[in-house]
């Protein structure tokens, strides 16, 4: 693409390199025949991919990551939901002090939710394993749920469920009907934006997974052995592949069925 | 033939939190009638439509709608529709699907259904807009599928909201008579909102006129203007020119009094009761003539000096500074046979018939 602004063109050049260099250096190890992450590389090899393969262990983690992140994400999301249409669309009692409390757990360092989970969950004389960790997900995502969510629907026009009761429709049907469908943009960020949080999620996982490791959890155990490292390389260039394909699926979701000029954002 | 009074409204107010914003109204309307709410923003005019619509539930008192009380009835449940201001059609649907939307509960075969849909769409003038969405239409036309929409659901009663108020003037001037037309051929009651009184005077068999939650007259158009029942409805339907004066002395039907800027002017077969001695004395710009020498088919003729001209191309305003007084008077013409320029001296003449007396 043609720019006249140069200035502007070299600060976009270095902006884009430093944000995704690092992260591009993932994918160029995980072909280097080499234990070690350092230039020059070596020689192209498969071997990472293969052996990651055959890890069941990473399989078991990986299917754990996924299971809990669906469950927070969507969970996590209903309730966010209906939240968000009682902050926008009734007159809550103590609004700010409500609203205020749901966004806590965004400001609250994580490691004391993780330490308070962990003395409740223990008190009571629960195992640790992949429940608390769910949990403490739903508990972590919702907020950022009830934000894309609220910002949502107070961008939407009330009259037009109004237009819906009017011509007809109860509160159930006007939701499904009107409510819903417009959101729907809003419910797709919100749970892939959860699943995402929940997938990467470390520290709440660390703390009550116990030997139910996810993901993270177990990439982390990993980097303690050298030899067992490279196959992590493999696994991050996979992600990074998969987040990709993710993020432009919600895009070409979210043109999907609309008209063109229509702004339907994913916007956050 | 009797005509029925379809709405009833009776001793009804309406309060968010201390804000009185309806005060004990009571108001019929007629089947098949155009009814305005007429009021600048503010006067409650909105909040009644939608306590008729069912948005908004009174504070006290009660809505009939063909002698039922629905006054509890949530608006599915009501056998009125609305326009609404900025049309709300739905943005995820097309024109079919929006105009389809009520119809859902009648289980209607497919062919029943596109005939219904047909027949809205031929009644608005949008034939062919079926596979369109709201971002591909025009303000008139989202306008015309909003009303296209609540008609196919034949509503006993049409509610429109300033239906009119985004459109340019011109098309605004062809929906009205369209909106009137529709409206006659239907025959269903249309209360119609709006804060434009020349619009509510073309289109309406009646019209309420509102302020700060009152009804001050409730009349047919041309009554509004001849009969205004106080100053404020006066003033709010077209121009008027208020004229403070005091009663000198009454003497079986004819009143002398004293007008402020003209002097001593007898009223005769006069009959209003007078109750207090200070009144207000109005008379339209037209009903005052402007000429360089003095009409003498006219009781009154009084010395000015034109002070502004504003042309509208069917008439002209004068505003004419009376002589001995500070007093600006309105004047319409409807044709300039005498020019006039500003600066110009001239005369004014009225007959002391067209002077009514105007409750505060």
């Amino acid at each position: 693409m043609y720019n006249k602004n140069n200035t502007l063109f070299i600060y976009c050049v270095f902006y884009f390199a430093f944000l995704y260099i690092p992260v591009l250096l993932l994918p160029i190890f995980s072909f280097n025949d080499s234990f070690h992450m350092v230039f020059p590389l070596k020689g192209f090899t498969f071997d990472w991919y293969i052996q990651m393969w055959n890890k069941s262990r990473l399989h078991q983690a990986l299917f754990n990551s996924i299971k809990v992140g669906i469950i927070a994400s969507v969970v996590s999301t209903f309730i966010a939901l209906f939240a968000a249409k009682a902050f926008t669309r009734y007159k809550v009692k103590f609004h700010g002090l409500s609203y205020g409390a749901i966004l806590l757990p965004f400001i609250i360092p994580e490691i004391i939710i993780a330490v308070a989970l962990i003395v409740i969950w223990t008190s009571m004389g629960l195992k640790l394993g992949l429940i608390p960790v769910t949990i403490s997900h739903i508990l972590f995502c919702t907020p950022f749920c009830m934000l894309i969510l609220i910002s949502r629907m107070e961008g939407f026009d009330k009259s037009l469920e109004e237009a819906s009761m009017d011509l007809g429709e109860n509160s159930f049907w006007t939701f499904w009907r009107v409510t819903f469908p417009l959101l729907l943009p809003g419910i797709i960020a919100s749970l892939l934006l959860a699943f995402v949080i929940s997938f990467d999620e470390f520290i709440l996982a660390f703390f009550l997974s116990s030997s139910d490791q996810t993901l993270p959890i177990y990439m982390w155990s990993q980097l303690r052995f050298p030899k067992k490292f490279p196959h992590i390389l493999a696994l991050g260039a996979i992600i990074i592949i998969v987040t990709s394909l993710i993020v432009m699926t919600a895009y070409w979701l979210r043109n999907l069925g609309q008209g063109k000029k229509k702004d339907f954002s994913i916007g956050i | 033939m009797s005509i029925k009074n379809y709405i009833k409204i009776k001793n009804l107010s309406k309060s968010f939190g201390d804000v009185e914003v309806l005060k004990n109204i009571n108001l019929e309307v007629e089947e098949g009638e155009f009814f305005s709410l007429l009021g600048p923003s503010g006067c409650g005019k909105t909040t009644l439509l939608r306590i008729l619509a069912g948005f908004e539930y009174p504070s006290e008192g009660e809505v009939f709608f063909d002698d039922t009380n629905v006054t509890s009835l949530p608006p599915n449940l009501r056998p009125s529709n609305m326009v609404f201001q900025n049309y709300a059609i739905f943005p995820h649907i097309n024109v079919q699907r929006n105009i389809e939307f009520g119809l859902r509960k009648e289980n209607l075969s497919k062919d029943e259904m596109q005939q219904r849909v047909e027949n809205a769409l031929k009644m608005v003038q949008l034939e062919g807009y079926e596979n369109r969405y709201s971002n591909q239409l025009s303000g008139g036309q989202r306008q015309r599928i909003a009303l296209a929409r609540a008609l196919v659901k034949q509503p006993k009663v049409l509610l429109l909201d300033e239906p009119l108020g985004a459109l340019d003037k011109k098309l605004r001037e062809e929906m009205q008579i369209e909106l009137r037309n529709l409206q006659k051929s239907l025959g269903i009651t249309f209360i119609f909102v709006t804060h434009d009184q020349e619009e509510a005077m073309t289109m309406s068999d009646r019209i309420a006129v509102m302020d700060e939650g009152n009804i001050l007259q409730v009349s047919p158009p041309k009554e509004i203007y001849h009969n205004p029942k106080n100053k404020f409805v006066s003033q709010f339907i077209g121009n008027i020119n208020i004229l403070g004066a005091k009663i000198k002395s009454v003497s079986n039907e004819n009143l002398l009094i004293e007008v402020d800027c003209f002097g001593s002017i007898q009223l005769k077969n006069y009959q209003q009761i007078i109750e207090n001695d200070r009144i207000n004395i109005a008379i339209r710009p037209e009903e005052i003539t402007i000429s360089k020498i003095s009409d003498s088919n006219y009781d009154y003729n009084f010395q000015g000096n034109v002070k502004n001209i504003s042309f509208y191309g069917e008439s002209t305003y004068f505003y004419v500074q009376l002589n001995n007084s500070d007093k600006i008077l309105m004047v319409s013409k409807n044709e300039t046979k005498e020019p006039f320029s500003e600066n110009d001296n001239c005369f004014v003449n009225f007959s002391s018939n067209n002077l009514k007396i105007i409750k505060d």
